[in-house]
């Protein structure tokens, strides 16, 4: 081999890594820099080595926000992923409804997080709000500035409204991937309704399930406008979850070292789950 | 099983048809006895399919009635007509094992765990595939879950019919063969009528008792094989069956005598005068080339040697042919004339065969 030639290649990756550099390395570098000082003022800071991360991994305002997180992704990938695939399952397979149907299932998808946040937070509200009001009506005592359920389902809510679409969208290219012969196949074997789901659609579903699945898990995971703008994290603590937690440490407290290496351990946690997912979902379709 | 009519049957996919051309089937009756080996043979887009999804209950047709015995099926969904069908490509349950898969259709139906596990076993012996039945079928190669499909569509002891929709397609040319034998086998041990869907004339003469053959929706011959080959109905059996298919020569026809051209043949028999376009129909088989001057002046244009005999490319004043020469009598250079065997030779009117006047017919308005 010729190592001219090698060297001489270089010239061509220096772009991309100029830029991958400016845009990736070096910001995530300086968090890592921060993460081992304290940093009192712009020219006044001290080396101190792991102290962050060992006082954050013993926070327990810490404990309670990843606890409330995870419960809270779960509980969105447990209400969207069943549901996603139900109305895949439910939507038109071919005539003019199907573009109706897909467009209608797209609009949630368009509208900008904050936005969605103001618009539950008028949708809901006990006084004038639609869905307050109603509930209210009907005997049910709801505030979700007040009542910690209220507000963590209300979050949950809008997370639901404004995200089963992507799983829905997902699945629906799925199904439509499965050929007319699997099921004519199954209606001459005399299959259940249930036994097509479960044996003909479900295992051609695993591929854009596991998309699904990483995708909601990790958007959810650093959910941050919609409850920022709904609750602002309360009432109490009840929805505040990792990244407002992050950003009230960074921003708020102007507490940089302990932010930068929150953030680290944040980003390993979101890279440890989304493997662990991954990995258990391409497995089971391996076997 | 059954006996399976079809009366008055026609399909088309277009909501109003307005002419035949709107239709993928067009019109038919017919009569499947029960118990029969059919081959349904044709080119690609020809209604093959359609017709055998209007059969088995996954296509409802769009006029006429199918009968099973004397029980009306049209609208009935496959299910009720119990009905097995193998499709082109494999369909396997992926998360399924191999005797999970063969034991479906039958558990499906609330059948016995001790005789399904029986009934597995056997067909499983008969496709071979014993040993992974506790595989997962996602793993095995398009063969193996060919088979599979296969013995699903088998696995069923009491359906009216079998329809294999070509089955062999994605199958080993070795392995076509071997199953082909074994679907034969069965056919013989369990008498079900079988419909055999394929656009490959080997495939179809080997396996069936009857060849049903269909060409732009409409079924043009129905016959065993060696009525196809010797007295093809159309001009388009003569030319799908056979290798190569039936030479066609424009002609005129005087009674007993043919003229192509300049050239007069000698046929067996006289054929009534009629309009339309008339035309001799002789297989490669029947023509033998020659150089004492009688019959069709030909020029050879190529040799093709294919093993057992040669197939000699040939051009006439009437157009090109093709003759099968065999072993010792290789073409020659002089050889500058081709000969047809009279008795082999088919009239065909507007492409439909014509049978030749009784000769002791009764004139018409004699007597």
């Amino acid at each position: 081999m010729d190592r001219t030639q090698n060297n001489y290649a270089w010239l061509f990756v220096l772009p991309v890594l100029v830029l991958v550099a400016f845009s990736a390395i070096i910001p995530l570098m300086t968090v890592v820099n921060y993460s081992v000082q304290d940093v009192l003022d712009a020219n006044t800071r001290f080396f101190v080595g792991d102290e962050w991360y060992r006082e954050i991994l013993r926070d327990p305002q810490l404990h309670a926000a990843l606890g409330r997180q995870l419960v809270f992704s779960f509980s969105v990938l447990a209400v969207q992923i069943p549901l996603g695939i139900a109305i895949a399952l439910c939507m038109p397979t071919r005539g003019i409804w199907v573009a109706v149907t897909l467009v209608l299932v797209a609009l949630p998808l368009l509208v900008p997080w904050n936005v969605v946040g103001t618009i539950w937070q008028l949708f809901a509200r006990s006084d004038i709000g639609l869905l307050g009001v109603t509930l209210n009506g009907l005997g049910i005592e709801y505030n979700y500035t007040r009542g910690r359920w209220a507000a963590w389902l209300t979050v949950l809510a809008m997370d639901v409204w404004h995200w089963t679409s992507l799983v829905v969208l997902l699945c629906y290219s799925g199904l439509r991937a499965i050929p007319d012969a699997y099921y004519q196949a199954a209606r001459i074997d005399g299959a259940s309704r249930w036994a097509v789901f479960r044996h003909v659609q479900l295992p051609r579903l695993t591929g854009v399930l596991t998309i699904a699945v990483l995708l909601r898990f990790m958007d959810s995971f650093m959910i941050y406008a919609e409850p920022f703008v709904l609750t602002g994290g309360g009432p109490g603590s009840t929805t505040t979850f990792l990244s407002q937690f992050l950003t009230t440490m960074a921003v708020a407290q102007f507490d940089i070292g302990r932010a930068a290496a929150f953030s680290l351990i944040y980003f390993l946690i979101i890279l440890a789950i989304s493997w662990v997912f991954y990995t258990v979902i391409t497995r089971s379709t391996k076997i | 099983m059954a006996t399976i009519t079809l009366e008055n049957l026609a399909h088309s996919y277009l909501a109003q048809p307005a002419g035949e051309a709107d239709y993928a089937l067009k019109q038919l009756d017919h009569v499947w006895s029960d118990g029969e080996a059919y081959a349904l043979l044709g080119p690609s887009g020809c209604g093959k399919s359609t017709l055998l999804n209007i059969i088995s209950g996954l296509l409802v047709p769009s006029q006429g009635r199918i009968l099973f015995d004397d029980r009306d099926v049209t609208r009935a969904d496959t299910v009720a007509r119990n009905i097995a069908q193998v499709f082109q490509f494999p369909v396997v349950y992926d998360t399924m094992t191999v005797r999970e898969n063969l034991a479906f259709p039958l558990k499906n139906r609330g059948h016995k765990a001790n005789y399904i596990a029986a009934r597995v076993s056997q067909i499983a012996r008969m496709i071979g595939m014993e040993e992974v039945l506790d595989r997962r079928a996602r793993r095995l190669t398009a063969d193996a879950k060919q088979k599979i499909s296969l013995g699903r569509g088998m696995v069923r002891e009491d359906v009216n019919a079998i329809l294999f929709d070509e089955p062999l397609t994605v199958i080993d040319p070795h392995m076509k063969w071997e199953l082909r034998t074994q679907l034969k086998a069965l056919h013989q041990e369990f008498g079900h009528t079988m419909i055999y869907v394929t656009h490959d004339q080997t495939e179809a003469l080997t396996f069936a008792d009857k060849v049903v053959v269909m060409f732009d929706g409409r079924v043009v011959q129905i016959g065993t094989p060696d009525e196809l080959f010797e007295r093809p109905a159309h001009t388009f059996v003569g030319y799908f069956i056979g290798s190569p298919g039936m030479n066609l020569f424009d002609a005129e026809i005087a009674g007993a005598t043919a003229r192509i051209g300049e050239t007069s043949i000698a046929l067996d028999a006289a054929y009534p005068a009629s309009g339309g376009k008339v035309q001799l129909g002789i297989r490669p088989e029947f023509c033998r080339l020659g150089n004492d001057g009688n019959g069709l002046p030909v020029r050879i244009e190529r040799v093709e040697d294919v093993g057992r005999h040669v197939i000699v490319r040939a051009q006439s004043q009437a157009g090109p042919l093709n003759i099968i020469a065999h072993e010792g009598l290789r073409p020659g250079p002089d050889d500058t004339h081709v000969v047809f065997e009279p008795g082999r030779i088919n009239v065909y009117v507007d492409d439909w065969r014509i049978s030749p006047q009784e000769e002791n017919a009764v004139p018409a308005g004699g007597v």
